[in-house]
Protein backbone atom coordinates (compact mmCIF):
# COMPACT_ATOMS: atom_id res chain seq x y z
CA UNK A 1 0.00 0.00 0.00
CA UNK A 2 1.34 3.59 -1.21
CA UNK A 3 0.50 7.30 -0.40
CA UNK A 4 1.92 10.51 -1.20
CA UNK A 5 1.09 13.59 0.90
CA UNK A 6 2.22 17.28 -0.31
CA UNK A 7 3.25 19.60 2.45
CA UNK A 8 3.45 23.22 2.25
CA UNK A 9 7.29 25.30 3.63
CA UNK A 10 6.08 27.57 5.78
CA UNK A 11 2.15 27.05 5.93
CA UNK A 12 1.90 26.27 9.92
CA UNK A 13 -2.07 26.07 9.80
CA UNK A 14 -1.89 22.94 7.31
CA UNK A 15 1.44 21.07 9.56
CA UNK A 16 0.34 17.90 10.73
CA UNK A 17 -2.13 17.32 7.94
CA UNK A 18 -0.13 14.96 6.53
CA UNK A 19 0.90 12.32 9.99
CA UNK A 20 -3.10 12.97 10.39
CA UNK A 21 -4.13 10.77 7.33
CA UNK A 22 -1.08 8.83 8.01
CA UNK A 23 -2.71 8.23 11.63
CA UNK A 24 -6.12 7.74 10.21
CA UNK A 25 -4.84 5.25 7.22
CA UNK A 26 -3.00 2.79 10.51
CA UNK A 27 -5.87 2.74 12.63
CA UNK A 28 -7.55 1.73 9.79
CA UNK A 29 -5.57 -1.01 9.13
CA UNK A 30 -5.74 -1.85 13.43
CA UNK A 31 -2.18 -1.57 13.70
CA UNK A 32 -1.03 -1.63 17.41
CA UNK A 33 -2.03 2.24 19.30
CA UNK A 34 1.59 1.98 20.19
CA UNK A 35 3.26 1.85 17.12
CA UNK A 36 0.94 4.73 15.72
CA UNK A 37 1.74 6.57 18.13
CA UNK A 38 5.35 6.40 17.96
CA UNK A 39 5.04 6.70 13.80
CA UNK A 40 2.97 9.61 14.02
CA UNK A 41 4.91 11.27 16.49
CA UNK A 42 8.04 10.92 14.28
CA UNK A 43 6.36 11.72 11.01
CA UNK A 44 4.76 14.89 12.90
CA UNK A 45 8.30 15.97 13.98
CA UNK A 46 9.37 15.50 10.40
CA UNK A 47 6.41 16.92 8.66
CA UNK A 48 6.83 20.31 10.69
CA UNK A 49 10.75 20.49 10.18
CA UNK A 50 9.83 20.26 6.63
CA UNK A 51 7.28 23.29 7.02
CA UNK A 52 9.92 25.43 9.59
CA UNK A 53 12.72 24.82 7.07
CA UNK A 54 12.09 24.12 3.30
CA UNK A 55 10.05 25.24 0.58
CA UNK A 56 8.31 22.32 0.00
CA UNK A 57 8.22 18.39 0.72
CA UNK A 58 6.85 15.14 0.07
CA UNK A 59 5.57 12.37 2.58
CA UNK A 60 5.71 9.19 0.71
CA UNK A 61 4.24 6.10 2.55
CA UNK A 62 4.81 2.78 2.17
CA UNK A 63 2.94 0.29 4.14
CA UNK A 64 3.05 -3.66 4.03
CA UNK A 65 2.46 -6.21 6.58
CA UNK A 66 5.80 -6.30 8.22
CA UNK A 67 6.18 -2.49 8.22
CA UNK A 68 6.11 1.35 7.81
CA UNK A 69 8.22 2.90 5.63
CA UNK A 70 7.99 6.62 4.84
CA UNK A 71 10.18 9.01 3.20
CA UNK A 72 9.48 12.67 3.72
CA UNK A 73 11.67 14.93 1.38
CA UNK A 74 12.32 18.45 1.13
CA UNK A 75 13.73 20.92 -1.28
CA UNK A 76 15.28 23.28 1.02
CA UNK A 77 18.66 24.98 2.72
CA UNK A 78 19.44 21.53 3.89
CA UNK A 79 21.23 20.66 6.68
CA UNK A 80 25.01 21.45 6.52
CA UNK A 81 26.27 19.23 9.47
CA UNK A 82 23.78 16.22 10.50
CA UNK A 83 25.66 15.17 13.51
CA UNK A 84 25.25 18.37 14.96
CA UNK A 85 21.51 19.20 14.26
CA UNK A 86 21.13 15.53 15.84
CA UNK A 87 21.91 16.94 19.06
CA UNK A 88 19.12 17.72 21.30
CA UNK A 89 19.18 21.38 21.81
CA UNK A 90 20.59 22.17 18.67
CA UNK A 91 18.17 24.77 16.87
CA UNK A 92 18.17 26.97 13.45
CA UNK A 93 14.27 27.84 14.26
CA UNK A 94 13.30 31.24 13.58
CA UNK A 95 11.21 32.72 16.19
CA UNK A 96 8.27 32.48 13.91
CA UNK A 97 8.70 28.14 14.58
CA UNK A 98 9.14 28.95 18.10
CA UNK A 99 6.28 30.82 18.61
CA UNK A 100 4.31 27.53 17.67
CA UNK A 101 5.63 25.57 20.31
CA UNK A 102 8.61 24.21 18.51
CA UNK A 103 12.09 24.79 17.97
CA UNK A 104 13.85 23.50 20.80
CA UNK A 105 16.20 21.42 18.57
CA UNK A 106 14.13 18.15 20.11
CA UNK A 107 12.67 17.05 16.48
CA UNK A 108 15.51 15.04 15.00
CA UNK A 109 16.27 13.06 18.26
CA UNK A 110 12.65 12.37 18.71
CA UNK A 111 11.99 10.95 15.56
CA UNK A 112 15.13 8.76 15.96
CA UNK A 113 13.33 7.79 19.44
CA UNK A 114 10.06 6.72 17.63
CA UNK A 115 11.59 4.89 15.12
CA UNK A 116 13.00 1.38 14.56
CA UNK A 117 15.36 3.02 11.67
CA UNK A 118 16.03 6.34 11.03
CA UNK A 119 17.94 7.24 7.91
CA UNK A 120 18.74 11.35 6.91
CA UNK A 121 20.90 12.62 4.48
CA UNK A 122 20.93 16.38 3.19
CA UNK A 123 22.61 18.38 0.90
CA UNK A 124 22.83 21.99 1.15
CA UNK A 125 20.95 24.56 -1.13
CA UNK A 126 18.88 21.60 -1.96
CA UNK A 127 17.28 19.46 0.37
CA UNK A 128 16.92 17.14 3.03
CA UNK A 129 15.33 13.56 3.22
CA UNK A 130 14.18 11.50 6.27
CA UNK A 131 13.49 7.84 6.34
CA UNK A 132 11.62 6.83 9.09
CA UNK A 133 11.04 2.66 9.25
CA UNK A 134 8.70 1.61 12.41
CA UNK A 135 8.22 -2.64 12.16
CA UNK A 136 4.35 -4.10 13.23
CA UNK A 137 5.82 -6.23 15.19
CA UNK B 1 -8.10 9.44 38.88
CA UNK B 2 -9.60 13.33 38.28
CA UNK B 3 -12.89 13.49 36.95
CA UNK B 4 -12.85 15.67 33.77
CA UNK B 5 -16.02 17.86 35.20
CA UNK B 6 -13.78 17.84 38.64
CA UNK B 7 -11.32 19.64 36.49
CA UNK B 8 -13.65 22.33 35.57
CA UNK B 9 -15.36 22.93 39.15
CA UNK B 10 -12.12 22.95 40.45
CA UNK B 11 -10.79 25.63 38.08
CA UNK B 12 -14.23 27.45 37.41
CA UNK B 13 -13.07 26.58 34.47
CA UNK B 14 -15.24 26.90 30.65
CA UNK B 15 -16.05 24.10 28.32
CA UNK B 16 -15.46 25.01 24.70
CA UNK B 17 -15.97 21.22 23.22
CA UNK B 18 -16.20 17.76 24.57
CA UNK B 19 -19.36 18.30 27.09
CA UNK B 20 -20.27 14.84 26.71
CA UNK B 21 -16.80 13.49 27.70
CA UNK B 22 -16.64 15.05 31.50
CA UNK B 23 -17.46 12.05 33.20
CA UNK B 24 -14.40 10.56 31.90
CA UNK B 25 -11.17 10.20 34.19
CA UNK B 26 -7.31 11.78 34.00
CA UNK B 27 -4.86 10.16 35.71
CA UNK B 28 -1.94 12.79 35.00
CA UNK B 29 -1.35 16.32 34.30
CA UNK B 30 1.51 17.85 32.06
CA UNK B 31 2.22 21.41 31.82
CA UNK B 32 4.04 22.92 29.00
CA UNK B 33 3.80 25.78 26.41
CA UNK B 34 6.46 24.08 24.31
CA UNK B 35 5.08 21.34 22.10
CA UNK B 36 8.59 19.44 21.53
CA UNK B 37 8.38 18.27 24.95
CA UNK B 38 4.74 17.52 24.63
CA UNK B 39 5.68 15.81 21.98
CA UNK B 40 8.53 13.11 24.14
CA UNK B 41 5.90 12.18 26.67
CA UNK B 42 4.37 8.61 26.54
CA UNK B 43 2.43 8.35 29.35
CA UNK B 44 -1.50 7.51 28.56
CA UNK B 45 -4.32 8.98 30.30
CA UNK B 46 -2.76 12.42 30.21
CA UNK B 47 -4.42 16.03 30.66
CA UNK B 48 -2.30 18.42 28.55
CA UNK B 49 -2.26 22.06 30.52
CA UNK B 50 -1.16 24.80 28.30
CA UNK B 51 -1.05 28.19 27.67
CA UNK B 52 -0.34 28.18 23.62
CA UNK B 53 -3.32 28.41 22.07
CA UNK B 54 -2.62 27.69 18.24
CA UNK B 55 -3.75 24.66 15.68
CA UNK B 56 -0.25 23.13 16.47
CA UNK B 57 -1.56 22.46 20.19
CA UNK B 58 -4.38 20.31 18.65
CA UNK B 59 -2.63 18.66 16.23
CA UNK B 60 0.57 17.96 18.75
CA UNK B 61 -2.45 16.34 21.03
CA UNK B 62 -3.84 14.28 18.23
CA UNK B 63 -0.51 12.89 17.21
CA UNK B 64 0.60 12.04 21.10
CA UNK B 65 -3.16 10.62 21.83
CA UNK B 66 -3.70 13.30 24.07
CA UNK B 67 -7.66 13.65 24.60
CA UNK B 68 -8.40 16.55 26.79
CA UNK B 69 -6.64 20.23 26.92
CA UNK B 70 -6.50 22.99 29.34
CA UNK B 71 -5.95 26.24 28.53
CA UNK B 72 -4.64 28.65 31.34
CA UNK B 73 -3.77 31.96 31.57
CA UNK B 74 -7.52 32.93 29.76
CA UNK B 75 -6.01 31.82 26.44
CA UNK B 76 -8.89 31.44 23.80
CA UNK B 77 -9.70 28.85 21.53
CA UNK B 78 -10.08 29.58 18.36
CA UNK B 79 -13.07 28.03 15.61
CA UNK B 80 -9.77 26.20 13.95
CA UNK B 81 -8.94 24.83 16.65
CA UNK B 82 -12.19 23.93 17.83
CA UNK B 83 -13.19 22.55 14.59
CA UNK B 84 -9.83 20.39 14.71
CA UNK B 85 -10.41 19.21 18.27
CA UNK B 86 -14.13 18.26 17.28
CA UNK B 87 -13.15 15.98 14.58
CA UNK B 88 -10.82 13.94 16.89
CA UNK B 89 -12.86 13.69 19.46
CA UNK B 90 -11.17 16.07 22.15
CA UNK B 91 -12.29 18.18 25.05
CA UNK B 92 -10.97 21.76 25.38
CA UNK B 93 -11.35 23.77 28.41
CA UNK B 94 -10.15 27.04 29.04
CA UNK B 95 -9.69 28.86 32.34
CA UNK B 96 -8.27 32.24 34.04
CA UNK B 97 -5.77 31.23 35.92
CA UNK B 98 -1.67 30.81 35.46
CA UNK B 99 -0.25 27.84 35.05
CA UNK B 100 1.17 27.54 38.21
CA UNK B 101 -1.86 28.00 40.02
CA UNK B 102 -3.68 25.44 37.57
CA UNK B 103 -1.50 22.87 38.39
CA UNK B 104 -1.45 23.52 42.23
CA UNK B 105 -5.20 23.24 42.02
CA UNK B 106 -5.16 20.04 40.08
CA UNK B 107 -2.64 18.34 42.34
CA UNK B 108 -4.33 19.03 45.45
CA UNK B 109 -7.33 17.16 43.93
CA UNK B 110 -5.42 14.52 43.22
CA UNK B 111 -3.77 14.68 39.07
CA UNK B 112 -0.60 12.92 39.46
CA UNK B 113 2.81 14.29 37.35
CA UNK B 114 4.05 12.23 34.78
CA UNK B 115 7.76 12.84 36.07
Amino acid sequence: MEFKFGIEGGNFSKAGSASSEVKKILKQLNVNPKIIKRTVVSLYEAEVNVVAHAFEGNMNVEIDPEKIVVKIEDKGPGIPDINQAMQEGYSTATPQVREMGFGAGMGLPNIKRNSDQMNISSTVDVGTQVEIINYLS
Amino acid sequence: MVKVADVVDKLNARVICGECDLNQEVQFGFASDLMSDVLTIDTENLLLITGLNNLQTIRTSEMSDISFILFVRDKKVSEEMKQLACENEMTLIECGHSMFRACSALNDIGLKPVY
